[in-house]
């Protein structure tokens, strides 16, 4: 920690200007490296039993394409609006930053609220969890992405609160520019989901 | 659920323990409230954020679970003595060689080295703390809330019972019904993430926090170990995290991952979980490696042989160790193709560890050798590890590992490597740096009766094991019949655990001895050391470095005292420093963990969820808290470091 950690920068953008802030955003892409490793291991997972459906439908029966469409749309939407988030931190403007955030976080909600459907429907239709490996897989793989984004909208509210009390400091930047790097990452997580599940499902 | 479906009931050995632990309680609850020490438990000890404290704490939790799982090994011997014993019975058998093997591996070799790590790194690389202190505290409060769930299984619930490695379709639902194997899932995975996030921590501080003038070919061994020990956590714990939850969803919600119907592959689970595994065993035994390099060095009086070969090994192994992992179960069909590969990739770890063992042999040639304790453990390590080295390479041929495979030639060579590598390891560094985390030297002399009790009881133990692999023993068989032949090598192999044991209990008298009688450590560097941690005062002062040192060479405070100044403080220099907090936080966190890893364990799913909101709700309380530590003032450093005599 030492005196660097309070070593204040004012060249750098506001949430790269603290030693510690520098610090924690190293730390989380190194986070995000462990993150990969766990999807990755889930994915591989998803990928040895996908086949094995037992007595249960197989992915090309279960799949639709809509839900998942709007799914993908919402979520790749939300990735961008973030970004908007950012983009607005560094000119400076807290309304601009807290409006954006507040869209990325509703695209997430409309996100989560589709997959839930989603579930409920094949549970409906008698795939849950216990029916087969391939299902087994599939909804702890997606379920632990969407596990992830619902995380994500509950931080994100949390970081607003704290721009809204305190407003844009190196502190809250940082924060704001942590949560972007963790939006991001579950669109590209989710960019694998679509490609290895969804349309590998309705393909093979 | 009733009381004695609660409590495990029918065992005086569990009787004893259940006796024993009421008695603890008590008497530390009773120590404590006499001598009037909660309050400094709570501020010294409990919200610490300081690392060499958190490092003392898991040597202290790595040394009672060696207890643990050293009597779990000795129950074990005393059933195999003689063939025919009715001193456990099959279920007994196989709950204690089940704890043994997860305790040791997990929460006595893993706890030991990340106490070490935790204590010398920052004080290696010129660092005041770590770079997350916070998430520090939490780290170790994770693991150890999940070593004492796991620990409390075996009285109240039961034990897991299907070996460390929990294979499918054994530790599934339908032949392991109780709540053994919930115990094994839920209490790895909370101090797994732990485990996680020390590497995550370690990692950062290493790049980031080395003082001015260390580049990476500067530092110390040890660091360089933990450096690469922390990337082999950070990409292997992952795969832990989700082989567990898959063995939870199983267990807990009837899922179908490696269950024998509906599509589920129970090898999935071996490759999940030896994919973490393998990786694990570099996990223990790197560091070891950079331990033993510090001390040969030191004692030898010579700057390690071959410093970049060293490094360069060190990332051969950790990245063949992704890559072996087939080789823990060559027998299970996976065709003659794969076990090629893996059998192949495994003999080649024998070369980058071929070569450290040459880098030490170099390094003490022609060395003005000290056989001090610590000396002593690294001397005995390297023809020690030799042995299970070779035996490893006889292992890792795919084809002749049909016969040793799940023999005790295994088991001895799994032990040669762990205990001879990690275990010497952890004993060296411990009387090494002994004196930076107490102030006082551990006594030499007891420390040698420790070093030949253990060392050849270790021998006479598992020596005969190799032979008793060969003769057709397998590992896991809870008695044997006497025409066997098995019976004289039991009785060798038993009559060496028990040295062993009474090595063990030689050092805690000698804890206890040098506590009160030690030589104290006026210098800071009883050993005439060579980096950076020696230039500190013992024990080491609470911010480490009243003035953040130098860096021109390896060896960095080595080339200090060649200057003939050693590290001077100058007090004009002097500035505040900056320090973090405690906070309780990290520990009550922890706490909710633990009840909602028991929730789990029994599926009382409402405690589960009421645990769980504590824990959002702590972490929320985290993401308000602006604290932003406090300042040493300058007069302050001062007053201590001329109390040590560093200051001028």
């Amino acid at each position: 920690m030492a005196e660097a950690a309070h070593h204040y920068d004012e060249k750098m953008p506001l949430e790269y200007r603290t030693e510690e802030s520098r610090l924690n955003i190293l730390g989380f892409w190194i986070f995000l490296g462990a993150e990969v490793a766990l999807f990755a291991t889930l994915f591989a997972t998803y990928l040895v039993l996908f086949q094995r459906t037992g007595n249960g439908p197989t992915a090309e029966e279960l799949f639709q394409v809509k839900g998942v469409m709007i799914e993908t749309i919402l979520l790749l939407t939300s990735s961008f609006t973030c970004g908007l988030a950012v983009f607005e931190m560094r000119r400076g403007r807290l309304t601009g930053l807290l409006t954006w955030l507040l869209v990325t976080l509703l695209l997430g909600a409309g996100f989560i609220t589709f997959e839930v459907r989603e579930f409920i429907d094949y549970v409906h239709e008698g795939a849950t969890m216990q029916t087969s490996a391939f299902l087994s897989s599939f909804f702890v793989l997606v379920g632990t992405h969407g596990a992830h984004v619902s995380v994500g909208i509950v931080w994100m509210i949390l970081i607003m609160i704290q721009l809204l009390q305190r407003g844009l400091t190196p502190r809250t930047a940082r924060k704001v520019f942590i949560v972007s790097l963790y939006w991001h990452f579950l669109d590209v997580v989710w960019i694998f989901i679509f490609t290895l599940v969804y349309l590998t499902g309705m393909v093979i | 659920m009733k009381w004695n479906e609660f409590f495990v009931t029918g065992q005086p050995l569990i009787y004893a323990a259940d006796v024993s632990i009421v008695l603890t309680v008590i008497g530390i609850v009773f120590i404590l409230t006499y001598f009037k020490k909660w309050k400094w438990l709570w501020n010294e000890w409990l919200t610490t954020v300081d690392h060499k404290k958190i490092g003392v704490m898991y040597i202290i939790s790595a040394v009672l679970m060696l207890f643990r799982g050293g009597v779990d090994a000795l129950l074990m011997r005393a059933q195999l003595t003689a063939p025919n014993m009715k001193f456990l019975d099959s279920q007994h058998y196989n709950e204690i060689f089940t704890t043994h093997g997860t305790i040791m591996i997990l929460f006595m070799a893993m706890p030991f080295i990340i106490g070490l790590m935790n204590i010398v790194v920052p004080l290696q690389i010129g660092a005041r703390d770590v770079a997350y202190p916070y998430l520090n505290a939490l780290s170790f409060w994770l693991f150890f809330v999940g070593a004492m769930l796991f620990n409390i299984a075996f009285v109240i619930g039961g034990s897991p019972d299907a070996g460390w490695t929990a294979y499918f379709p054994l530790a599934g639902n339908e032949f392991s019904p109780g709540v053994g194997n919930n115990y094994y899932a839920v209490a790895l995975q909370i101090s797994g993430i732990g485990t996680l996030m020390t590497g995550i921590n370690f990692l950062v501080t290493i790049l980031k926090m080395r003082a001015p003038g260390m580049t990476l070919m500067r530092m110390p061994m040890f660091t360089w170990t933990i450096l690469i020990t922390c990337v082999l956590i950070i990409f292997a714990f992952p795969v832990l995290t989700v082989a567990l939850a898959l063995m939870t969803f199983d267990r807990l919600f009837d899922t179908q991952f490696f269950t024998m119907a509906n599509g589920g592959m129970s090898m999935l689970w071996a490759n999940l979980f030896w994919i973490w595994g393998h990786p694990e065993v570099y996990i223990v035994i790197l560091p070891s490696f950079g331990i033993f390099s510090e001390i040969v060095s030191t004692f030898a009086r010579k700057r390690l042989f071959g410093y970049k070969a060293m490094v360069y090994s060190i990332v051969g192994i950790a990245f063949l160790s992704f890559i072996v992992w087939v080789h823990h179960f060559f027998t299970m069909g996976a065709g003659a193709a794969v076990n090629s590969f893996f059998s192949i990739t495994t003999m080649a770890i024998a070369i980058p560890t071929g070569v450290k063992i040459f880098n030490w042999l170099f390094t003490l040639r022609k060395g003005k050798i000290r056989f001090t304790t610590a000396m002593l453990w690294s001397l005995a390590f390297i023809p020690n590890f030799v042995i299970g080295g070779v035996t490893g390479v006889m292992l890792a041929m795919a084809a002749a590992d049909y016969q040793y495979h799940n023999s005790y030639f295994l088991i001895a060579h799994f032990h040669y490597v762990l205990i001879a590598g990690t275990v010497f390891a952890c004993f060296a560094g411990l009387h090494y740096w002994y004196p930076k985390m107490f102030g006082h030297l551990l006594n030499e002399r007891l420390g040698k009766w420790t070093f030949w009790l253990f060392m050849i009881g270790f021998n006479i133990c598992f020596f005969p094991m190799y032979f008793l692999g060969l003769m057709g023993m397998t590992r896991r068989m809870y008695t044997y019949s006497a025409g066997l032949g098995w019976t004289p090598l039991n009785v060798v192999a038993t009559v060496g655990a028990v040295l062993m044991g009474i090595g063990f209990i030689v050092l805690c008298y000698n804890i206890y001895y040098s506590a009160r009688y030690g030589e104290r450590d006026m210098t800071g560097d009883p050993w005439d050391g060579r980096t950076l941690e020696w230039a500190t005062s013992s024990p080491v002062a609470h911010y480490n470095f009243a003035v953040i040192p130098e860096v021109t060479d390896l060896d960095a405070y080595w080339r200090m005292k060649k200057a003939g100044k050693g590290f001077e403080i100058d007090e004009e220099k002097l500035k505040p420093i900056h320090m973090p907090s405690n906070s309780g936080r990290p520990f009550l966190i922890s706490i909710a963990f633990f009840f909602a890893g028991f929730g789990l364990v029994f599926k009382w799913f409402t405690l589960a969820i009421i645990a769980a909101l504590f824990i959002v709700l702590g972490l929320i309380l985290r993401s308000f808290d602006d604290d932003d530590g406090y300042y040493i003032s300058v007069d302050e450093i001062k007053r201590t470091e001329r109390l040590t005599g560093k200051g001028a």
